[in-house]
């Protein structure tokens, strides 16, 4: 009986760490995208190339590498950060640059002739995004982008080899006092399992919120076209 | 001076060596993935459902768990059957096994977009059911989904530091290696980090000649 309960205890302590990291790194990494996903489509030339090189040089890296430099080599310039800093940003930055390329794909499939009504009609060009292309566009982003965040919790498993205690470093303890590492590490998998089945059918029903305005408006548009 | 050039030259041929095993690791994995990729997208096209349950919770799975606990599962699990794997066979197995979940997905796609009148047709000329995959189906499946494949190839190489846990000798692991002797990271570290953008950036120019070429599924 005492082992289920230190069993338990461990896996629910790693748990609300791998929670932490994957709700701290997942809205940086949402932030990012945006701005860089919005970045890459700027009239100024300067702004989409920073965005460009931020974007094409993070999805060329590992994350894990990124990770280990920021949490390692960054201490060399006087920089030390802790553990779930180091873990935190560099999956942001990641993902981030992921999910950059997801904003900007769904802002660019968004009709023409949405961004030439919205000139016509006289609207700035930041209202233009605001009220015009950005609803359509999130639409459009949501599948990808909730699958990029199921990649994201399955990478919050990285920040166990910089030695912050999450759902997978606690496993790797019990391992290695307890044996058994067929049960306990089955019983990881599963753990993750569960927390990505919930999110991706959390979205889901997001995703039919969030449609069920729209799915009547282009109805209707269809209908006065025609 | 913070960046010293004489200790990253004297540590470059470690990171090479390191990077030979992750390129070995990243193709051999990536032919596991291929094949047994394939076979699971032909498992759960199997109107039996006992053969395509199994391969469906398969892919499902291990698409929803992360790459490094399969890692720790195999390299620690796997002695107990008796079956004792060096890291490096167990970190390919791991990481080819975990990847075919994915290209069995890309597969899948492809098939999808073979029009039934393929079928049909290969049906009316007598095929049989072998025939009709080997002859028809497969050629026309595979070819439109090669630059997916090939992102995956580039993504298995952007995972393969993650074999660095069960102390495969790859990229990272060498780097940590030279790094804690030295009590410098920040030179070979910071290779690691370039030689990564120096192989996966080209690669992936590549494969977006492959999508003009051959089309993108999705």
């Amino acid at each position: 009986m005492s082992l289920v309960i230190t069993l338990a205890d461990a896996l629910f302590s790693g748990l609300k760490i791998t929670l932490e990291v994957t709700f701290f790194s997942a809205i940086l990494a949402f932030v990012v995208a945006f701005a860089a996903g919005i970045a890459r489509l700027a009239r100024q030339r300067w702004i989409r190339a920073i965005a460009t090189v931020y974007v094409e040089g993070f999805r060329s890296m590992s994350a894990l590498v990124v990770m280990f430099w920021l949490y390692f080599a960054l201490p060399l310039f006087g920089l030390q950060l802790t553990a779930l800093q180091a873990g935190v940003l560099a999956l942001g930055l990641s993902y981030g640059a992921y999910g950059a390329e997801i904003v900007r794909g769904a802002i660019v499939q968004v009709p023409r002739g949405q961004w030439e009504a919205a000139t016509a009609l006289n609207l700035s060009a930041s209202q233009r995004m605001r009220n015009v292309v950005l609803p359509q566009a999130i639409l459009a982003m949501l599948p990808p982008l909730s699958n990029l965040l199921v990649d994201l919790v399955k990478a919050t498993s990285l920040v166990s080899l910089i030695t912050l205690a999450d759902l997978t470093f606690e496993g790797k303890i019990l391992q290695g006092t307890l044996g058994h590492p067929l049960e306990i590490f089955a019983l990881v998998l599963l753990v993750y399992f569960v927390i990505n089945f919930g999110l991706t059918r959390l979205v889901r029903l997001l995703e039919r919120r969030v449609s069920y305005g729209q799915g009547i408006g282009r109805i209707a548009r269809e209908v006065t076209v025609t | 001076m913070i960046w010293d050039n004489s200790f990253a030259l004297s540590v470059l041929p470690v990171i090479a060596q390191g990077l030979a095993i992750t390129v070995l690791i990243t193709f051999t994995g990536t032919a596991i993935a291929l094949c047994i990729g394939l076979v699971l997208a032909i498992m759960r096209r199997a109107r039996a459902k006992w053969i395509s349950l199994p391969a469906e919770a398969f892919v499902e799975f291990v698409r929803a768990t992360p790459l490094l606990v399969q890692l720790f599962f195999l390299y620690f699990g796997l002695p107990v059957f008796g079956i004792s794997l060096s890291a490096l066979v167990t970190g390919i197995i791991g990481i080819g096994l975990n990847y075919s979940a994915y290209t069995a997905e890309v597969y899948r796609a492809g098939i999808e977009g073979v029009p039934r009148g393929q079928w049909e047709a290969a049906r009316a000329l007598n095929f049989s059911h072998g025939q009709t995959w080997v002859r028809i189906i497969l050629p026309q499946a595979v070819r439109k989904v090669i630059p997916a494949l090939g992102n995956y190839l580039i993504a298995m190489f952007k995972d393969t530091p993650i074999l660095a846990s069960i102390s495969v000798l790859e990229m990272l692991e060498q780097a940590q290696i030279v790094g804690s002797e030295n009590f410098r990271y920040l030179e070979p570290m910071t290779l690691v980090g370039l030689l990564f953008i120096l192989v996966s950036y080209p690669a992936t120019l590549l494969v977006r000649r492959l999508e003009v070429r051959y089309g993108q599924v999705r």
